[in-house]
């Protein structure tokens, strides 16, 4: 069940998607790929997927090259951001298609139908058309579908890029209890770091048709390996060369040597948390993170003049990283 | 609807038994019997075909195919009698390819292959290249071979498509006269389609006749779009959920 | 493979049943030079013909441009009993033979029809004269305008006009200078359509015409009437000069087909 992928590189035309890519997924567990839009992470999906061909690199699936394999012979799970529903056929129709195609006998595909209905919680549905489902349902349905022929690995493409937020959040944690119970390795893309974090185990930060870095949620926040994947992976404070989290800066209402004057310039609240703004006299907009008691504490107004200084901070080379924690 | 009115009405003007003598005469027997054959014969060839037409249309690329893309509306541009004509020179007694089917059954299917080719090829494109790709790639990752894939999934979807070019195609291969008057030689209980026999019948002053079959003509063509539509309504009944 | 092979299936049945039959009658026609065929074209029932044609063509495609914007406007613009069968009523022509149409024309205003008594009380001749004639023509061409403007509009909506009236515009000035350039290129390409069908009628006139030669025969008529003549050479030449007119038709529908298209 474990996929590497092998010094893969896929252009378009003239324009390059994957630049000799390589990554290692461990059987049963939950991977995002997460990157912008353009980096080339839903190529290696469809790549992984046997969707697309690559112009150059190995695919592995379960130790055995897949490279050449159509994604008939893949045993690999598929779920599409619009749900590629077959709008022809009711649901049940739909799940059970995998197997139908795999000529299983008729009573088996009923029972596996029945089964994954009540999986994904669609038991009175089974009768119904896509159509007649709501955007979370018919991804539900896919979800069903593709799960029914029991493949070895799940990819799913920006799952829920097509659902409004309620129903994102939902299913996200719906997707998590899933893989809980089923353990089937999976994969899947997203351009929403807050989702990736919610819900994978090991992350592989996509940029510019190549991955930046692998690691679980902790890592890559704690200690990213460069640049792009400290401003893409939360929320980073860039002063000169130095990169600080919005929780790892100090206000102090007295000037302090080495830190930067600025001035309030914004106050948000979000029940506990405490946004505030603040204007430097050079360089981008500081934003910090406290607590409301910490706030209540300074005493902060609009217009007031504090210093900041960095409790911990990166900084990175022109290409890779250097880890600078202070 | 008026001239509909009036041609229901005059085929009844000499009472009922004339207006099935006039119906079940021999020759306007065979002359239906012809039309009906050729029409649906034609139509289900041009489902078919029309169909690969319009798939290599929309999913293949070649140079020259949007050129390919506008000849498929000559039909509609051209005149019917030249459409006959041309098709005379070119598979008649002066063929340079020394195929000459003129004069005979084989004449009538040809010019009205010419005549309704481009019906199911413009009512499938639309349906083709709006269909949803993902639900190929879908089949695919869960194990479909290409065929499966197009039996079960791509058919389906294209299949009002095609059922509306059949009935339109059909609806007019019924009707054509144009094509067929030179290139069919309308000898009677052998090549003489309906419509020139109608034509016969009026010229030789005998409208309610003409009147009578012209009216079974009426009812077999709406018949078929109702038919058609009717299963067009049944086959898409997941749309309307 | 597969691909090639379905490719090949499509491009031989155009080729053999449209493409091959139209260069053979060009190149029969002009295989003696331009001389016979101009020859052949200059007769006067052979003008005459023509410029009938031409005639009816221009009489029938502007009514029925008219009529069917008007409708098109009322189908999707408005409610009222009976707006499904109006959109029957004009799909109809398409599934009528042409000979059918002139027999009904035939039937109501013969001189025993309906409405014949009325044409020979006042004198006026409409069989087998050129009345009859451009009613036929304008039946069977009728759904072209109005079939193409109708999802155009469906598919522009009415905001446009809508903004328009809240800015003041009459009903008038909302069509003309709102409604009818957002539809202009379907009207176009309607137009065009209606055009190509009135200049090939043959069914529906050869019945109300009368095929009087001179007098009330079309180019299409004249060109079965050449052939039964035995002037294989003459009913070429005229097939040619429509064909030629047909080829422009397909190259004006070509380039408008993309503007045509809601985008």
């Amino acid at each position: 069940m474990s996929i590497r992928v092998r010094n893969v590189s896929k252009r378009f035309g003239a324009f390059t998607a994957l630049d000799d890519v390589s990554l290692e997924v461990e059987g049963g567990s939950l991977t995002a790929l997460l990157g912008p839009s353009g980096s080339g992470k839903s190529t290696l999906l469809r790549i992984i997927a046997g969707l697309e061909v690559p112009d150059a690199g190995e695919i592995l699936i379960s130790g055995a090259d897949a490279t050449d394999l159509k994604p008939q012979k893949r045993n690999v799970g598929f779920v599409f951001q619009h749900y590629a529903a077959f709008k022809h056929m009711t649901v049940r129709d739909n799940i059970g298609f995998g197997l139908s195609v795999r000529k299983h006998p008729k009573a088996e595909i009923r029972n596996r139908v029945d089964e994954l209905l009540r999986l994904v919680q669609l038991e009175a549905f089974g009768h119904r058309y896509p159509a007649q489902l709501s955007g979370g349902q018919r991804q539900r349905m896919a979800l069903a579908r593709a799960l029914a022929p029991e493949p070895e690995v799940l990819l799913l493409d920006e799952p829920f890029g097509a659902l409004d937020a309620r129903v994102r959040a939902e299913l996200r944690e719906w997707l998590r209890r899933l893989h809980e119970e089923v353990h089937v390795t999976t994969i899947f893309v997203t351009h929403d770091q807050a989702e990736a974090m919610d819900v994978a185990s090991q992350i592989a930060v996509m940029n510019s048709a190549r991955i930046e870095q692998v690691g679980s949620p902790t890592t890559l926040y704690d200690e990213p390996l460069t640049e792009f994947v400290m401003q893409f992976v939360g929320e980073a404070n860039r002063i000169g060369d130095r990169f600080v989290r919005p929780h790892d800066l100090e206000i102090s209402l007295d000037p302090v040597t080495g830190g930067v004057e600025t001035m309030v310039d914004r106050i948000t609240q979000f029940g506990f948390d405490v946004r505030v703004e603040l204007m430097p006299a050079a360089g981008d907009q500081l934003l910090v993170q406290l607590t409301r008691d910490r706030l209540d504490e300074l005493e902060l107004e609009r217009g007031q003049i504090v210093w900041v200084t960095p409790a911990n901070e990166h900084t990175f080379t022109a290409r890779g990283a250097a880890v600078g924690a202070v | 609807m008026l001239p509909i009115a009036a041609l229901v009405w005059s085929s009844r003007s000499e009472g009922r038994q004339a207006f099935w003598d006039a119906v079940m005469s021999p020759q306007a027997v065979a002359a239906l019997k012809l039309t009906v054959g050729a029409a649906f014969l034609v139509a289900l060839v041009n489902a078919v075909l029309g169909t690969v037409t319009a798939w290599v249309l929309i999913r293949d690329d070649f140079r020259g195919k949007s050129v390919i893309n506008s000849i498929i509306d000559l039909p509609f541009a051209l005149p019917t009698i030249v459409a006959g004509l041309t098709l005379l020179a070119l598979y008649g007694p002066q063929s340079p390819i020394g195929i000459d089917i003129a004069f005979s059954r084989l004449a009538i299917v040809a010019a009205l292959m010419f005549v309704t080719l481009p019906f199911v090829v413009r009512t499938v494109q639309p349906v083709l290249s709006e269909l949803d790709q993902e639900m190929e790639e879908a089949a695919a990752s869960l194990g479909a071979s290409e065929l499966t894939t197009f039996r079960r999934v791509i058919l389906p979807n294209i299949l009002p498509g095609i059922l509306s070019g059949f009935a339109l195609g059909f609806a007019k291969a019924v009707g054509e006269i144009g094509s067929l008057v030179i290139i069919s030689g309308n000898l009677p209980y052998k090549t003489e389609v309906s419509s020139v026999f109608i034509l016969g019948q009026i010229e030789s002053g005998n409208p309610a006749g003409a009147a009578a079959v012209a009216v079974v003509l009426l009812v077999i063509s709406f018949a078929i779009l109702l038919g058609v539509g009717a299963v067009r309504h049944f086959t898409t009944r997941y749309e309307r959920a | 493979m597969r691909r090639y092979a379905l490719r090949f299936v499509a491009l031989f049945y155009l080729a053999a049943i449209l493409v091959a039959p139209l260069g053979i009658v060009f190149y029969r026609t002009f295989a003696d030079g331009f001389r016979p065929a101009w020859e052949a074209l200059s007769t006067p029932e052979t003008i005459h013909a023509f410029k009938l044609t031409l005639l009816i063509t221009v009489i029938a495609v502007p009514l029925n441009t008219v009529f069917g914007v008007v409708c098109a406007l009322a189908i999707v613009r408005r409610r009222f009993p009976g707006k499904g069968l109006l959109n029957a009523f004009i799909d109809l022509p398409l599934a009528l033979s042409p000979v059918v149409v002139g027999l009904s024309l035939f039937l109501l205003y013969g001189r025993t029809g309906w409405f014949g008594g009325f044409f020979e009380r006042h004198d006026i001749q409409f069989l087998f004269a050129l009345p009859a004639m451009v009613v036929a023509t304008i039946f069977v061409s009728l759904p072209f305008v109005a079939r193409e403007v109708v999802p155009m509009l469906r598919e522009i909506g009415d905001e446009q006009e809508q903004a328009a009236k809240t800015l003041g515009a009459s009903g008038w000035q909302t069509f003309w200078r709102i409604t009818l350039p957002s539809i202009r290129w379907a009207v176009i390409y309607g137009v065009i359509l209606t055009t190509a069908r009135c200049l090939g009628e043959y069914g529906a006139v050869a019945v109300v015409s009368g095929r009087i030669q001179g007098e009330t025969e079309t180019a299409t008529l004249r060109v079965e009437e050449r052939y039964d003549s035995f002037d294989l050479a003459g009913a070429y030449a005229i097939a040619i000069v429509l064909a030629l007119i047909a080829i422009a038709v397909l190259l004006a529908m070509t380039a408008i087909k993309p503007r045509e298209e809601p985008a």
